[in-house]
Order: C-alpha cells, then structure tokens, then sequence
C-alpha cells in the first residue's frame, strides 16, 4: 500500500513536473472534510522508543473513538522529527504548508518543540504539546497557539517533592542531573522550593548526556553529607544511574529521590530491585488504584504488551482533551481562535487519570499531583504507586504568576536557591 | 575513505582543465538550468519552493567543501561547523542583541571566516584521513562551546527569533533574492577554481612535492583555500539563518559536516556545479522518502551505497564521463 503509493505519487510527480504543474493529493480529498492532525514523532535518534510510545498512545485514542469527532474523521498524518530540531521544523512546515493540518500535535525533546512553536508562532497553526515540557513555552514566552495539553512544565512537579522531603525530615540533599534546560529546570525547581522551606542544597552535579560511567558522580554524591539524592536523568543515563547507584552500595544507605522521568515505565520495565523505592512526583502514576487509570493501564497492556509510559499516557490524554474541545464547537477547525479558547476552557474528566484537569489561563494543566514510590506490583513488574497527593498543583505552585516570572529562568547558574 | 574519492586520479576524473572552457553547449545547458530555476516558484506549490530554497543553501555550502575535496585533495569535516557558526551570530546579532539582520550576516560570514583561518592554520599541515580527523575535532570543539555556552548559544535549546526582513517574507520572493544570492556566489567560486590560483590547487592536489619544487609557497595555498572555502560556507550558513529564523547545536553537529560531504560527493568531487545535484538528491530523499517510512535512513544509506559502487565520480561526475566518451 506505502510502497504504492509511493511509487503513483512519485510518478504522478515527474510527470506532473514535467508539464508544469503538481498535484496536490491533499487538497483532491477535501470534499470528505476531514480533520488533519499533523503527529510530529521521534520515530529514529536517540529518542526513538519514546517516540515510537508518543505514537501508540496518539492512535489509540482515536483507535478506541472509530477516528471519528463531531461526525467529521480524523486523519493523523505521522512525521518523524529524528530527535533533532531543524528536521522538526522542516517537518512541521511540511505538514502546515503542503499537508494543510488542522492541527499540530507532539515532539519530545524540547528543543524541537521549541523550534516547532517559533515556527507556528508564525502561521497561527494549534500546536498541541503533550510532552514538551520547557517552562517558559507557557510561562515568559507563551504563544496563544500553543498549549500543553495534558503535559506538565519541567519544574512543575519537582516542588511537591521538594515540600515532601522536607517533611520527611531531610536537612540536606545533593542533585545529580544531565546538563540540559530540561535538568536545569526540574532541578531548579526542587532546589528552591526545599532551600525557600529551609532545607540546604550540598552539591549539584551536572553530567552531559549519556553518561555512561557514573562513578565519578557517585564517589562525591557518596561523601556530600546529603541526607538524600536528587536525580534527573532520562532514557538510558537514567537506567544507567540507578543501576551504578545500587551497585555502589548506595541505595538503602541515602534514599533516592528522581524527576518523574527516571522511574517512568519506559525506564523500569527492563530493570529490577535497583529501582525499588525510589520516590518522585508526577500527575500519572501506573500502580494508581483508580478504577479509570486501572482500566486505561489494562487496555494498554492488552493493546501493546506493556504499562503505560508517560508518553503513551500523555498523548492519549491530549488526543482526548482536544477531541473533547472539538465535540464542544461541532467539530469547526477552521476558527483557529474558537478552537483554542475551547480547548482552554475544557476541562478534562474522562481522561485516564480519574480525575476532571483543567489548564490555567497559560495553557498548561492544574493537576492533581501524586508523590509516587516504585514498587513491585501483583504481577511482580515495578511500577509507580502514589502515597501522597498534592491537589490543584500549577506551573506556578506556590507563587503567584506575575511575581514568578520576574525571576530568570532557571540554569545552571541560577537555581533559585535561597541561602 | 573519502580521502581516496577525493584523488580521483585528473585524467579519469571529471576536473580537466577543458572545463574552463565556455562553449555554446555548455551556455545552452546553463541558460536551461537558469531558467528551471527562475521557474520554480510558478510550477510548484509553496512548501517545495521553500525546499528549492534550501537545496540552493545547501549547495552552496557543498561547493565550499568541493573546492577543498574536489579542487585542493583535502577532504574537510568541519565545514558544518563553520557554516553553523555564520548562523549562530546571524541569529545572535539580530535577536539578542537586536540588529539588523543584514549586518548580522555581515559579522556571521566574518566569524565563520575567522573561524575557517583558525582552522586552517591548524588542519593544513596535514592531509588525508589526518586532515579529515582533524577538522573533524575542529568542528566537534565548535560543537561544544556552542552546546556547553548557555547564555549565548541557549545550549540544547538554541536561539530562535525571526530573522526573515518582511518584504522577502514569502516563499516566492526569499526563493528569488537566494536565487540571485546564490548565482553570483557560484559564478565567482566558478571564476575562483578556473582562476590561476585554482590552477595551482589542483596542481598541489596532483602532488604537492611537484609544486613545491616549481617554487610554489604550498602552505599559504592551502590556508588561502581554505579560508575562502570557509568563507563560501559562511555565506551559506548566513542565508541559512535568514531561512530558518531557528539555530541550534545540531547545525553546527558534525552530521551536518557529513551532509555537505555527501552532497558534493553525490553530485560529484571537483565539479562544484555537481553539488547543485547532490543537494537537491538528498534533500528531496529526507522529505518525501521520510513520509512514507521511517526507514528513510537505511534508504538514503543505500543510494550512497549504490553510488558509490556505481559512479564513484558523482552523479554530475558520470554524466560527464559518459558525454566525454561518446565525443569519441
């Protein structure tokens, strides 16, 4: 069928080339009318299992819904944005000009999803972003068009578990992060919720991406006096980290605390004991004994052989949110405007956390936060349990918006810590 | 690897001196490609033109690397970083710091100027796989600091801004102004390797030892070469800025020094307008290949196979082979 199309297509194309015009296979199909989601995907680089994950969650929405919204199909329209921004753009100007989306939905890494927004910045076309989690697309450097549904903005969820570490009564904690915005910023926001409750931060560490031998980080992480470990790491430094860090006989001696990224399925699922007990914070946790998030992690093992991850969670999720915004104007893609003020004013109460979510005026969700601790489940894989929630948690957590966003955002030099 | 396509040996190659030469033929054959290109933007919709405009980018910055590999027998790895580097302080100078866009390309092909002269100086007392590995360090330390100098370059992130004045906001009329950008630059590369200096490079290129003993100061060819090479790469990477509005460490990567590589390998070593082929190849294989499979890559993999196996000498290489041939 690809292969098929590929070849008319091609040959429709020198031909069409040849005598000066060019089809446009996109616009021939317009009297079905239906709604185009552009999907822009890692589906090769480094983050190719992630994005492979984004996908299948995307399309089991719309899967479980028939592809259909407000009596109009939908047609998704995948495109892989390799895990590197300047093909993100190409790809994203692909899909607005000459595949005419609707909508734009995805990426992963966030500095293709910031280059995709400085593009629809331009264009007015909805951009839709899941997993993107860069603070300031929806805080300094909001775009009305781009909103992150069912997403979480990086230093959203380190700040419970900064309040929650204090209550547990540790004094001083050391971090351990990759060396990018997106550690930057989850660690900026552990670091100056737990300084600002009086909690002391004793060393940061700061690696580069795959990292593959971590005990250089370990042997100081080990001597910093910390009464426990801050860690953010993502994909393989994250399996990595926690396997070094037990196999230095450090776990059980300073309790591990990570961004919700480390002990994310897409992490655990191969890995053993070592990830045992490790605390984060997250708005989706697999092991919530919520009959809808029960139900949801069913249907995905069942539909993929394996847990959720928070991708496949998160796209799920934001396919729903905007499906339900569309059943709200009758399916009218076409005033953009109307479209994003609905999805704004949506709130969300099927999706599978089992629990209604709705997004403040900077387009990003007010979740109910959970602490979540991995544990073994029935069926002795791991996975995260909640023990604590947070309700009604924003972007902004504690501080009201205005006066938040006078601070720089965070990097390596500025953490916000407060000696 | 690359080094041994690089010395194709004068006689089989494509690179004669008999290029130099403007017959009617030839003109006949440049005044159609002129006029394709003019035509571009009333034959294809709007997102091809702004392919068409990157393949004439992109073909810029392969030329630049051709006359290194094709033109001088020294096969550089860096040339994405330098190109990058125009883009970098395009985009810096006219967002951060708030500039005009015209004089940020200005200071951005100087910087990659310097940059080159630096490289340069360093990369030219070696050839071959030294000289590639070389300026393949080169490019990665420029690669670092961009990745690693946060407050300037925005690390991972990059810096992104609109660069793109509004009178050539268009597809159509940025097409045409690159288009005319992008003629000069090749008639004056094309002046440059048919130039007696050109001359020399592709003597030195045969055997450095032959012109070092007819009197020629070897080394400062080179560092001259290659710092014009580095200049061409910074026009490219200039422009490129303006196109993308958006720049990020993976421009400066090295697989962006591979892409230029490959597309003046594919269109052909030592015949400059080749990279016009190369680049259009393989930029038309990553966007329409990639639609319909992500084994995109393996495809693009085994055209270069296939090439290389096929018509080592390029595409444009072959093509001129074959009409050699059947002139008798």
């Amino acid at each position: 069928m690809d292969r098929r199309r590929f070849l008319t297509t091609t040959a429709l194309g020198l031909a069409a080339g040849a005598s000066g015009t060019f089809p446009m296979p996109y616009l021939a199909r317009a009297q079905a009318a239906p709604i185009r989601i552009g999907l822009l995907a890692p589906l090769t680089g480094v983050v190719a299992a992630g994005g492979r994950e984004m996908v299948d969650g995307f399309n089991m929405y719309w899967e479980e819904n028939r592809s259909e919204v407000a009596g109009r199909k939908i047609e998704v329209v995948v495109e892989d944005d390799g895990s590197n921004p300047d093909v993100s753009l190409q790809k994203a100007r692909r899909l607005v000009e000459q595949g005419r989306v609707d909508m734009l939905f995805g990426n992963l890494l966030a500095n293709t999803g910031l280059a995709v927004a400085n593009y629809v910045k331009g264009t007015g076309t909805p951009y839709f972003i899941p997993i993107i989690a860069a603070d300031d697309l929806t805080q300094r450097q909001r775009i009305p068009n781009v909103i992150r549904v069912a997403g979480y903005t990086a230093s959203q969820t380190t700040r419970p578990l900064a309040d929650w570490a204090l209550k547990q009564g540790y004094k001083k904690i050391a971090t351990v992060s990759q060396d990018y915005t997106f550690g930057h910023e989850q660690c900026g926001g552990f670091a100056q919720r737990f300084t600002e409750g009086g909690g002391q931060i004793v060393g940061q560490f700061w690696h580069p991406l795959n990292t593959a031998d971590f005990s250089p980080y370990l042997g100081q992480l080990a001597n910093a006096g910390a009464d426990a470990v801050f860690a953010m790491e993502t994909g393989a430094d994250a399996t990595r980290f926690m396997q070094q860090y037990a196999n230095f006989g450090l776990k059980g001696r300073i309790p591990l605390l990570g961004a919700m990224n480390m002990t994310d399925q897409s992490v655990i699922r191969t890995m053993g004991a070592e990830v045992d007990g490790i605390v984060s914070c997250a708005h989706f946790a697999e092991g919530s004994d919520n009959p809808v998030t029960v139900d949801f992690v069913k249907r995905h093992t069942a539909k993929y052989q394996k847990m959720p991850s928070l991708y496949g969670f998160s796209m799920y999720s934001g396919a729903m949110w905007v499906a339900e915004a569309l059943k709200t104007i009758g399916g009218k893609t076409d005033d953009r405007a109307l479209l994003l003020s609905t999805v704004l004013k949506t709130e969300l109460t099927g999706s599978p956390l089992g629990r209604p979510v709705k997004l403040d005026s900077f387009g990003n969700p007010v979740y109910d936060l959970y602490i979540r601790k991995v544990q073994r489940g029935a069926d002795g894989k791991f996975w995260n349990v909640p023990i604590e929630t947070f309700p009604n948690y924003s972007q902004f957590g504690p501080y009201d918006p205005a006066e938040y966003m006078k601070q720089p955002p965070y990097s390596r030099t500025f953490q916000g810590i407060k000696r | 690897m690359s080094r041994d396509l690089a010395s194709v040996p004068a006689g089989a190659g494509p690179a004669g001196p008999s290029a130099v030469a403007l017959t009617p033929a030839r003109l006949i054959a440049i005044a159609i490609a002129g006029l394709a290109l003019v035509a571009v933007p009333y034959m294809l919709p709007n997102y091809y033109v702004s392919i068409a405009t990157q393949v004439l980018i992109f073909a810029v910055l392969a030329m630049s690397i051709d006359i290194l590999a094709g033109y001088t027998g020294r096969t550089p790895l860096g040339h994405g970083a330098i190109f990058g580097t125009a883009t970098y302080v395009t985009i810096y100078w006219s967002t951060t710091l708030g500039g005009s866009p015209w004089t940020g390309m200005l200071v951005g092909v100087a910087a990659a100027t310097t940059v080159a002269a630096i490289f340069a100086l360093l990369a030219i007392r070696t050839s071959g796989v030294y000289f590639l590995l070389l300026t393949l360090a080169l490019g990665m330390i420029v690669w670092g600091v961009c990745l690693r100098w946060t407050s300037v370059t925005g690390g991972e992130n990059g810096i992104r801004g609109s660069v793109r004045p509004l009178f050539i906001a268009t597809h159509s009329a940025f097409y045409y102004l690159v288009l005319t950008a992008v003629a000069v630059i090749t008639f004056v590369m094309w002046r440059f390797v048919n130039s007696p200096f050109g001359l020399t490079l592709r003597g030195i290129k045969d055997s450095e030892s032959r012109m070092r003993s007819l009197g020629y100061n070897v080394p400062l060819h080179l560092f001259i070469a290659f710092t014009v090479s580095g200049f061409f790469a910074g026009i490219a990477g200039a422009i490129y800025a303006m196109f993308n509005s958006f720049v990020s460490p993976s421009t400066v990567a090295l697989t962006q020094s591979v892409a230029g590589l490959l597309m003046a390998i594919t269109g052909g070593i030592g015949t400059l307008f080749g990279s016009f082929v190369g680049a259009a190849a393989i930029i038309s294989l990553e966007n329409f290949v990639s639609s319909y499979t992500e084994r995109w890559l393996s495809i693009l993999g085994l055209m270069f196979v296939l090439i290389m196996v096929f018509a080592p000498e390029g595409i444009v290489g072959r093509i001129r082979m074959i009409l050699a041939r059947s002139k008798g």
